[in-house]
């Protein structure tokens, strides 16, 4: 399997009034057609990571060092001609919030169509066509009226199915979602999480998939990446983290999920709080607040242990050849 | 009476006044209604957020209200808090009308309220003692009394004074701050606390310990909780008894284990359906429900569930369901499916029912 997107030591920090190291010493690959989940906290780094694949990140403010190679092209590289038909075409983005990501005054059908024109060199007539089958796609219901609609007259879970379908209208081969269904109801949710994992299947893509929350992740993703304090503190394939976790935050996180937990009995937490970012790692970045930590924890930074195929802890506890098993 | 007033060294508790069997506070035929302006010379129009409302929270309980957004959870904390005004329903507290028998001033030592933002309901121009002191200075308490009474309660919230005391919100992370927002609400040793979707703003390793100092509060301080929340998990946690709200109205009531094994509205059962597997082997294959919550402006007529209910039959567009009892133990449905010879084709025959319920058998 052919590497879609590989990131190599990936360091995102951003200057200012104060320096924060937002992400640090990151890797990952994605396959093709894989979901891969970015599984993390408020602060994790996990949409930085995500902004950075396309070059979003304010530019003035932000240091990026590392590689980024999509689809063997260099990311960091890239003009600003090549990244705006780089957007949009090969890779392309959906938000958490898209009464913000839409423009309020362009009517959705006008926003596909504009796209589709200037990736793809179509007409206005043919442009307005693959909008309309778009939104027939993201099955939103009397597609063709809405294609005159503006983004306010439309209700959450409608919006985010247009903001699909402006997102797959040039059908890129990447799909980055950045939390696509925390600002929606619980039954909006699901729609929206079948809707992907469908359209993921039958286009073929490759998605990364941001969320903080491990039900969505396991409807969705096929490998998750669980991100603490900038880093990957563990990746592998989804029933691995869900059902072994190696790493303690990672064991920590989905201990503490209040799925299932007896009414009365007592959660289990991890004490205290993610740390600042205002210097790069010199040690475990988790050591402070871990249950299991040693002297040697804030001697140095933990390996990034590798315990089988595509599959990785960051932690000194982690043996390779018993957690494998 | 209010000229002047020795500042006091201890707030007494709110007295009990009926026992344990009177309910700490009864709501009845809760409405607000909120107008809005129509379309262009348009007729005005009405958001229905709150509509006839009646539920009962009894002493040392805690119920839960869950629902999606517009449902009305939210409106129903502030009405309760007298933060808006209503168009209808009374208040009861322990026994006593909100309004008539117990002033606002007299309420709101005996009720307080922690909101979702964290950051927003903080003064930032108060440091956090001062912000926990406020309170009971308001209500008499002499400067250092109240000052050391926040102290107090930053321990026991698990914020250590000496490091958090002195500083601003801004400077404090927003698990931290939800612990100071609790702290506020206990500061006038309240008997009841509205928690409107305090922890849902919050990551999850840190929502589990918010979730493990309410348990431990609620013990220490005998409180009865109102518990808002969006996320059917923490409700489940937490809660003795739950509502589940829909477009301003309660669908479904009754004690949180009955209600999830054997949710009869079938927008609990879609709602209960919705939550993301928790198994990899195991995931959801089909949406239970299609279509976003209609607007709440000039809601469904009849039950206001039908437009997107499954099994949804000419009668339902009607009248409205009322609530009713399933099996004598508080479990209550407003669905015709449940209501015994309502002429659903679903609904059990009249006597089914009572030959079934456990109660009566």
């Amino acid at each position: 399997m052919s590497n879609l997107v590989e990131v190599n030591n990936l360091n995102i920090r951003f200057t200012g009034e104060r320096t924060v190291h937002a992400v640090n010493n990151l890797s990952l690959t994605l396959g093709e057609g894989e979901v891969l989940g970015l599984l993390g906290e408020s602060g994790s780094g996990k949409s930085v990571t995500l902004r950075a694949l396309m070059r979003l990140l304010p530019k003035k403010r932000t240091q990026i060092s590392g590689t980024v190679r999509v689809l063997g092209r260099d990311v960091l590289a890239l003009d600003d001609d090549a990244l705006s038909a780089f957007r949009g075409q090969t890779v392309s983005m959906i938000f958490q919030e898209p009464a913000l990501a839409l423009d309020p005054v362009y009517t959705i059908g006008r926003q596909i169509a504009e796209t589709v024109m200037r990736h793809e060199g179509k007409s206005q007539h043919d442009a307005t066509a693959r909008a309309l089958e778009m939104l027939e796609v993201v099955r939103i219901p009397s597609a063709k009226r809405r294609l005159d609609a503006y983004p306010h007259e439309m209700s959450g879970g409608m919006r985010q199915r247009a903001m699909i379908a402006l997102a797959l209208a040039c059908k890129p081969k990447i799909l980055l979602a950045d939390e696509p269904t925390t600002a929606l109801d619980a039954t909006v949710q699901i729609q929206i999480l079948l809707l992907l994992r469908e359209l993921q299947r039958e286009f073929g893509m490759s998605v990364i998939f941001v969320t903080h929350d491990i039900g969505v992740a396991i409807e969705i993703c096929d490998r998750v990446a669980v991100m603490y304090a900038g880093q990957i503190i563990e990746q592998g394939s989804l029933r691995e983290i869900v059902r072994t976790p190696l790493h303690p935050y990672a064991k920590g996180l989905l201990a503490s999920t209040v799925h299932g937990a007896k009414r009365g009995a007592r959660l289990e937490t991890i004490p205290g709080t993610p740390p600042s970012l205002d210097q790069a790692p010199s040690a475990c970045s988790f050591a402070p607040r871990c249950a299991f930590a040693q002297p040697r924890c804030t001697a140095a930074l933990p390996p990034d242990v590798q315990v089988g195929p595509n599959r990785s802890a960051r932690c000194i506890l982690v043996d390779p050849a018993t957690a494998g098993a | 009476m209010s000229e002047i007033i020795e500042p006091i060294d201890k707030l007494e508790p709110i007295e009990d006044i009926g026992g344990v069997a009177q309910p700490l506070l009864r709501v009845d035929g809760l409405t607000k209604h909120f107008p809005v302006r129509g379309a262009w010379f348009g007729a005005a129009k009405t958001v229905r957020a709150v509509d006839d409302v009646s539920f009962s929270i009894a002493k040392g309980e805690t119920v839960g209200i869950v629902g999606e957004s517009g449902c009305g959870k939210s409106t129903t904390a502030r009405l309760l808090m007298h933060l808006m005004p209503r168009n209808a329903g009374d208040i009861i507290y322990d026994g006593r009308q909100v309004g008539r028998e117990l002033s606002l001033r007299e309420l709101r030592r005996g009720m307080q309220m922690v909101f979702q933002d964290s950051y927003a309901s903080l003064n930032p121009r108060l440091t956090i003692e001062e912000s926990i002191a406020f309170g009971p200075k308001v209500h008499g308490m002499a400067d250092a009394a109240s000052r050391h009474l926040a102290r107090e309660l930053l321990g026991k919230v698990g914020l250590r004074p000496e490091n958090f005391a002195n500083r601003y919100p801004h400077e404090i992370s927003g698990g931290q701050r939800q612990r100071v927002n609790i702290a506020r609400a206990l500061a006038l040793s309240p008997r009841l606390v509205i928690l409107d979707e305090a922890v849902s703003a919050l990551d999850k390793s840190v929502e589990a310990q918010v979730l493990n100092l309410l348990v431990d509060l609620k013990r220490e301080f005998g409180l009865t909780y109102l518990f808002i929340s969006h996320d059917l998990n923490v409700v489940r946690y937490i809660s003795d008894r739950v509502l589940v709200m829909y477009l301003g109205e309660v669908v479904e009531l009754g004690p949180v284990d009955s209600v999830w094994d054997q949710p009869a509205h079938p927008y609990t059962q879609a709602l209960l359906a919705a939550m993301p597997s928790s198994d990899p082997d195991n995931r959801t294959q089909v949406p239970p429900i299609s279509g976003d919550p209609p607007n709440p402006i000039d809601p469904p007529a009849g039950c206001r569930f039908h437009t997107r209910c499954p099994f949804a039959e000419p009668l339902c567009g009607g009248a409205t369901p009322k609530l009713t009892e399933l099996d004598g133990l508080g479990h209550q449905a407003a669905c015709y499916m449940a209501i015994p010879g309502s002429g659903h084709s679903r609904a059990p025959a009249a006597r089914d029912l009572h030959s079934e319920a456990p109660a009566l058998s």
